[in-house]
């Protein structure tokens, strides 16, 4: 049996709703191995995290509850990713491709002799199992084949509707990892941008703003109008070099994928490396003052106006309509 | 100190990309090549670490025999010497991987540096696969990069926030966007370039078998979008999201 085995992300015991996304891959990828979906899920007072995803129409889902789990390391999670693959015959591992995801799973690869597919899209059968992926920041996408019989996935969770509850629950176990302990890497400390916005990668509407912009204080203007609609804030590189805003920002090529109900990209001039995060929005409406800004090619409502002038006026009127 | 940092030459990534009518590849006739950016800086931090610590920059590329050129621009830089790992075939990060760990045993470096991932092909796993084939610790995604007492400390940019890594060195750095401004070639460096070694090997003399375990099947372009409208002003604008978008 080819079981497919989806490592689960965590903030501090609380699920990322990513995970729900990669969950769909794999039940996409199990019906074609004929295999279960199973969840594991490493860290420290996990347990819960660990109940919660067995409502997501998995077979099962492992915890591993130990304190060299507490921080993410990649040194650590690898082999026990690697065991736990092993031992419940999973011939595909499959993560988000997050951060985490990009730095952990090439050395799962690694570990199951696995060729790796980054940032999938798609998984189908046409005369053994395929999978398509985008590269050169999104302008191609290729269909690959990994000629091994493990395989490693990062999925692009943006293509993937987050799992449902089904009603019913799967077993929970815990899990051993059987670890090793390093002398060659230490976690010091992780700085987390406190937002009361949503997850960008989970936001319904997007607003993110450009060098344009010319500020951190101007960007005000962004979240003023995202909360009123409930989104969350992004940016182009160009206002992260800047240091207009923190670098979790970033969306595009380099930084996080979104693909909300609404995307306003504001003072944004629309280079391909930004439309690689941001293409897939379904409605996109552009604000930019020069009318031959690259954006407007990609957007569906254009604005050729001020961003100072019609944001906050955009804001103001959006406020009783949205009531 | 000997630092190790990895150069790949791609297409530039401010042109457009065309598809072959046959979906085997990209056009590649009259496109312009450069370092692919994030190797820039991974590069410039090589080059900063030896003149802070001192020690050699040795830079290696996995491609075709074009690659010199790339890898005379990071001599250019500052880089000592380089290799060229030469092949036509357009390899998987694992093979590139196992070439580069080939390279590892031969050079011993203290610490390698190589850009997060390249532009071109967007996968984001050499680093990652090469560390763990050599068992040594990684600090991927790097925005600042201390060294001292046989240990980097890593400030790392990640989901969420930032996050910070101490790795006993030998070990792995990949860097991201905002690690340093990498530095021009000058003139005296362009010509300093010329004469300095550099080696060429193949996979086979390094005997690594490059048997992609990801293959290649089919290049396709991916959906249009088609251009909207230009509306006349914010009014127009709520209208259109509320009764034809129908997202307010
Ligand atoms: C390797 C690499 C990776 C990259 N990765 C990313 C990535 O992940 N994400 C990303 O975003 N970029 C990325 N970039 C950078 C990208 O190429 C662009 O430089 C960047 O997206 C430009 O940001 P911008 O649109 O904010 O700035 P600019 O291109 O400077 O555009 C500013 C826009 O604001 C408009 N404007 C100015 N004032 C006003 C006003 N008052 N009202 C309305 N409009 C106004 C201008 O007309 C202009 O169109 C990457 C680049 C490289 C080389």
């Amino acid at each position: 049996m080819a079981n497919v085995l989806v490592v689960a992300e965590h903030v501090d015991g609380q699920l990322r709703k990513v995970t729900l996304s990669a969950i769909t891959f794999a039940q996409e990828a199990a019906q074609l191995t004929g295999g279960d979906v199973e969840v594991l899920v490493l860290g420290s007072g996990v347990d819960g995290v660990a109940e919660e995803l067995s409502k997501y129409g998995v077979s099962r889902v492992l915890y591993a509850d130990d304190a060299a789990f507490q921080n993410y390391l990649a040194e650590y999670y690898a082999p026990a990713i690697v065991a736990c693959a092993q031992q419940t015959n999973a011939t595909i591992v499959c993560s988000p491709a997050s951060t985490t995801g990009k730095d952990l799973l090439p050395r799962v690869a690694a570990g199951l002799e696995a060729g790796m597919v980054s940032d999938a899209i798609d998984v189908f059968d046409d005369g053994g199992m395929k999978f398509r992926r985008p590269l050169w920041a999104g302008n191609v996408i290729t269909t690959v084949e990994v000629t091994t019989p493990n395989k490693v996935v990062s999925v692009r969770t943006t293509d993937y509707d987050s799992a449902e509850p089904t009603g019913d629950t799967a077993p929970v176990e815990s899990w051993d990892a059987g670890l090793e302990s390093r002398d060659d890497v230490e976690f010091v400390s992780f700085d987390q941008v406190k937002s009361e916005r949503p997850e960008l990668t989970d936001a319904e509407v997007v607003v993110a703003g450009g060098r344009g912009l010319k500020s951190g204080e101007n960007f005000e203007m962004i979240t003023a109008l995202a909360d009123v609609l409930g989104g969350g804030v992004g940016a182009t590189r160009a206002a992260v070099d800047s240091g207009f805003v923190p670098n979790d920002w970033q969306i595009g090529q380099t930084g996080k994928v979104v693909a909300p109900q609404l995307y306003f990209a504001i003072a944004i001039s629309g280079a391909i490396q930004h439309l690689a995060g941001m293409k897939g929005s379904q409605n996109i409406v552009a604000i930019n003052k020069d009318p031959d800004a690259p954006i407007f090619q990609v957007s569906d409502y254009g604005l050729v106006a001020d961003a100072f002038e019609v944001v906050p006026e955009l804001t103001e009127k959006l406020k009783s309509v949205v009531e | 100190m000997k630092i190790l940092a990895t150069v790949k030459r791609v297409t530039d990534p401010d042109m457009k990309v065309k598809i072959k009518p046959d979906q085997s590849g990209v056009v590649t006739e009259g496109v312009e090549y450069k370092m692919n950016s994030f190797d820039e800086y991974g590069v410039e931090e090589a080059i900063a670490i030896k003149e802070e610590h001192g020690g050699e920059v040795v830079v290696v590329s996995v491609g075709p025999s074009e690659s010199t050129k790339e890898l005379r621009t990071a001599m250019a830089m500052g880089a000592d010497r380089a290799i060229l790992v030469e092949t036509d075939e357009d390899l998987d990060s694992d093979a590139v991987a196992r070439v580069l760990a080939q390279i590892v045993e031969r050079e011993e470096p203290d610490v390698i540096v190589m850009g997060k991932q390249a532009v071109d092909s967007d996968r984001n796993q050499t680093a990652q696969l090469l560390a763990s084939y050599l068992d040594w610790p990684q600090a991927t995604f790097a925005f600042d990069v201390e060294i001292g007492d046989g240990w980097a400390t890593v400030g790392r940019e990640v989901d969420g926030g930032t996050a910070t890594k101490r790795i006993k060195l030998p070990g792995i750095i990949t860097a991201d966007l905002r690690l340093n401004e990498p530095r021009y070639a000058s003139l005296p460096g362009i010509m300093k370039a010329k004469r300095k070694p550099l080696d060429t090997l193949t996979p086979d003399e390094l005997g690594v078998d490059v048997a992609p375990r990801v293959e290649v099947l089919k290049f396709e372009a991916p959906p249009e979008r088609e251009a909207g409208e230009i509306l006349d002003d914010v009014d127009e604008l709520i209208d259109r999201l509320k009764n034809e978008a129908n997202v307010l």
